[in-house]
């Protein structure tokens, strides 16, 4: 595993546990460090039990890691809930505030009481703490109060230079106090040499960026727990570049709003969570029949139901590819990490406009919510392609009322598009069947017709890279996952190909159109193929044993639905398992 | 400038009678007499009966899902400031499973024109039971007579702070005409509730019944149509049976007026790429 140093803050919800740890990774993030974030919180505003945990690492990971090295306690549950995490040699720091503070018997721990609130109202004001802390944290593992001076400027700037003083005085009481009472002392990873314009950023707002870089200009959504911050983001920015969002009145309003901007030509798109993408069904097939473009943006979190609103999963993969009743064209996009939330995002409005059929883009809560260090966004990169629109000099050589919408004879499946506006270009998009000019029709050899015209569409898909693989040729194991599970993954996979096992890593990039063809030689040259997932049906397993198949057997379900995100040694000692008793077959 | 030749679409297939002929004609009519073009114009409907209008109509169409034609609309109009936008529906269709969006859609006060062909019944569905059938009125699904108040639509849009709300009837083109024009010009969203009879399922609300019971108020000069609560005890009054214009308030804003940033252009016509220097902007607040 990758060589990082864990932090954890912990304490009472809306105690500024968020913004802690933000500072904290912040400014590790600055000095140049990897870092990778996970918020854990509750469905309930104040009081309750909430922590974030930041790894700091001199590589890139997409994984907030399993050891434990500093545990920063701002009241008892903390200690209680998270003390075991704590590896040998760690630390834990708790305020001396928290009466009769209960630590459990561990002679490999070094424990830090620190008057954190007493300290933090000498330097003006309790809420300091976290402050206080900083100072604390930064004298055990070598930093200086100084390291933290660009976010507290950032942060507090505005409020004036007597408070950002009085924050950095905040820092050095900690740093002092730890420098005087405690001897413990942990090495930071190495520091990287920062050659790139990194990102320190969630999931969330690099689908954000990448709708704004794509084009999208109105966003329609519901608020819900994981997806809000879509919104926030976007509404922040959307001024700047004339586009205009709509709080709906329900998720179905958004979808529908959605799909009539995108007919009036304006790239738009909703984002929401598995209830909530659950009550926008009927409207994916209305995009999908109507031939509209849509983009929409599932931050998948643990149902069913309201299910675990504040927590992650991935088990939306049923309604993302076969939700909605009858059959249309889709595509389904699942993201692997923070830098292909935006791009993914970004090429999905190109998509769903080249295809004119519903684009969904599938993250977590985990990638969603939670910040990590991107390498860099090329802008260089980014592109606008509109797909078949047809020009108002085309629609003026026609004659009137002759312009086929929903034109059968093109090859690919694809008919140009007017909107309104276009003189001539007049049409209706509709949910029942209609024939190429967009009358309403119930003909059999029309309706097989049109719905040939639309399964064509994605027939020849080839515009993204369904799947990435590494390790070895024909690998005897191999470890398939899709979405966040790739960071996790990814680090099992080099620690038991450094142990030398026949061992390669199949991260799935596209679940609509399955990328069958690109993928199948892996699976079928492999003894044991392991799929990790967040859900309990193994829903990715099963689309593999449908699209790919081969000897049913073979496949193996590493799975959690806890809510929780895996830890990397819980996929390791599943993997590690299988390939064990791949060594057996042989020796036998 | 357009004539109703150019407004008109696909032969309608409605039933011989249907009240819902005249709301075409009048909606037709209206949009040559304001001097619409076509391709500036988009009627949204629902489903049912009603929701065939954005086929007939020879405007841009969109012919959405069932009571879901406000969402569709709002965004259209929201996308593209320029043209103007018609949603239709039924009953059924915007009082029932569309109910939520109508509330919404007058809260926001967006600049589209509703017009709802109310029949006091399922039609498309052959015969049942809707929001606007009066209490005791015998369907399929009410064989002993509907138990549930029906909804009051005109007297909800007046307490929802729409700004314009009115009543047509499918007998009275010249009439429905004039308020579809003046619900179009309003800017915010305006109501046009119609009767337009249902002739092969409702046997109750006919064009006889509405012929010796409706009271037409933009014949009163003495109607102070600023006086919202005058518009609810009108419709008390009479049982609802009034057309005309009820409540007309010029002076509200539109959502598109007060919108943070929304922007002087269509959306529509907006370009999507951004500039490097803005993508720059943008990034800085994640370093």
């Amino acid at each position: 595993m990758i060589k990082d140093l864990g932090w954890k803050v912990g304490g009472a919800q809306g105690e500024g546990i968020d913004s802690t740890q933000d500072i904290f990774a912040l400014s590790l993030f600055r000095l140049g460090y990897y870092v990778s974030t996970y918020r854990h919180f509750m469905s309930l505003i104040k009081g309750g039990h909430t922590n974030g945990k930041v790894r700091i690492t001199s590589d890139i990971s997409g994984h907030h890691g399993d050891d434990l090295h500093i545990l920063l306690a701002f009241d008892q549950e903390t200690i209680n809930h998270n003390f075991h995490e704590l590896i040998d040699g760690a630390v834990l720091i708790y305020d001396t505030a928290i009466k009769d503070a209960q630590v459990p018997e561990n002679d490999n721990v070094h424990i830090c009481p620190v008057p954190l609130t007493e300290m933090a109202k000498e330097a003006g004001s309790p809420i300091m703490k976290n402050m206080v802390s900083m100072g604390v944290t930064a004298a055990i593992i070598g930093l200086t109060p100084d390291d933290f001076r660009s976010v507290v400027v950032d942060k507090f700037g505005g409020k004036g230079d007597e408070i950002v003083e009085s924050n950095i005085a905040a820092i050095q009481k900690g740093y002092d106090f730890a420098k005087e009472n405690f001897k413990a002392s942990l090495e930071l990873p190495a520091r990287p040499e920062v050659k790139s314009e990194r990102l320190y950023i969630s999931g969330n707002d690099a689908v954000s960026l990448g709708a704004i870089a794509g084009g999208c200009r109105l966003l329609a959504q519901y608020p819900i727990t994981p997806a809000t911050e879509v919104m926030y983001q976007i509404i922040k920015q959307f001024p700047k570049f004339g586009g205009t969002v709509v709080q709906a009145e329900d998720e179905i309003a958004a979808v529908m709003m959605a799909i009539g901007a995108n007919y009036t030509g304006v790239r738009s798109m909703t984002a929401t969570s598995g209830p909530g993408f659950s009550l926008m069904m009927e409207a994916l097939g209305l995009a999908g029949i109507s031939e509209t473009p849509l983009v929409i943006i599932d931050v998948q979190r643990a149902g069913p139901s309201t299910g675990l609103p504040t927590k992650t999963e991935q088990s939306d993969v049923y309604t993302m590819m076969y939700g909605s009743h009858g059959e249309i064209p889709r595509i389904v996009l699942t993201p692997r990490n923070v830098e292909e939330c935006f791009f993914f995002t970004l090429e999905a409005f190109n998509l769903a406009e080249k295809y004119q059929c519903p684009v969904i883009v599938a993250t977590d809560l985990y990638m969603g919510m939670n910040k990590q260090t991107v390498e860099s966004i090329d802008f260089d990169k980014f592109n606008i392609n509109r797909g078949k629109m047809i020009s108002d000099e085309q629609l003026a050589e026609l004659e009137k009322g002759a312009f086929k919408r929903f034109d059968v004879t093109a090859e690919d499946g694809i008919s140009f598009r007017s909107i309104p506006g276009q003189k001539n270009g007049r049409f209706v998009a509709m949910g029942n069947e209609s024939d190429e000019v967009g009358v309403e029709m119930e003909e059999p050899e029309l309706r097989v017709k049109q719905m040939e015209k639309r399964a064509k569409k994605l027939a020849k898909f080839n515009d993204l890279a369904g799947a990435t693989y590494v390790g070895a040729e024909n690998a005897e194991l191999l470890l398939v996952d899709f979405g966040s599970m790739t960071g996790p993954q990814r680090e099992v996979y080099e620690a038991l190909a450094a142990e030398g096992v026949s061992v390669g890593h199949l991260s799935i990039a596209r679940l609509l159109p399955f990328p069958t063809e690109e993928i199948k030689g892996y699976i079928h040259n492999a003894k044991k193929v392991l799929v990790t997932e967040m859900n309990s049906h193994g829903q990715l397993k099963n689309q593999l044993k449908q699209f790919v198949g081969g000897d049913h057997n073979k496949y193996e379900s590493c799975l959690k639905y806890s809510g929780d995100p895996f830890l990397v040694n819980e996929i390791y000692a599943k993997a590690k398992d299988l390939a064990d008793s791949l060594k057996k077959e042989v020796t036998l | 400038m357009a004539t109703l030749v150019d407004f008109r679409a696909e032969k309608p297939n409605w039933c011989p009678g249907c009240g819902d002929f005249t709301v075409l004609a009048a909606l037709q009519k209206a949009a040559v007499n304001i001097g619409l073009e076509p391709e500036n114009m988009v009627t949204v409907s629902g489903i049912g009966c009603s929701g065939k209008i954005s086929q007939y109509m020879g405007s841009f169409g969109f012919h959405s899902l069932h009571g879901r034609s406000l969402p569709v609309a709002t965004a259209v109009k929201l996308a593209n400031r320029d043209l103007t936008v018609v949603a239709a529906g039924g009953d059924g269709d915007g009082y029932g499973i569309g109910m939520g969006h109508f509330i919404h859609a007058m809260r926001r006060n967006i600049d589209i024109t509703y017009l709802v062909m109310d029949n006091h019944i399922y039609g498309l569905t052959t015969g049942q039971t809707s929001p606007t059938s009066d209490k005791g009125s015998k369907t399929k699904t009410a064989p002993d007579g509907a138990v549930e108040e029906p909804v009051h639509p005109l007297q909800m849009a007046l307490m929802a702070g729409c700004g314009f709300v009115a009543q047509g009837y499918s007998g009275n083109l010249k009439q429905l005409t004039e308020l579809i024009e003046k619900g179009i010009q309003h800017r915010g969203f305006s109501l046009i509730n119609i009767y337009s009879p249902c002739v092969t399922f409702n046997k109750v609300n006919t064009y006889d019944f509405y012929k010796s019971n409706l009271v037409n108020i933009d014949e009163d000069a003495s109607y102070d149509k600023t006086d919202r609560f005058a518009a609810i005890r009108k419709l008390e009054e009479h049982e609802e049976n009034v057309t005309g214009v009820l409540y007309h308030n010029p002076n509200k804003q539109a959502y598109d007026e007060v919108l943070r940033g929304y922007p002087e252009q269509a959306i529509a016509k907006n370009d999507l790429k951004i500039t490097r220097d803005e993508w720059e902007k943008l990034a800085v607040q994640f370093k």
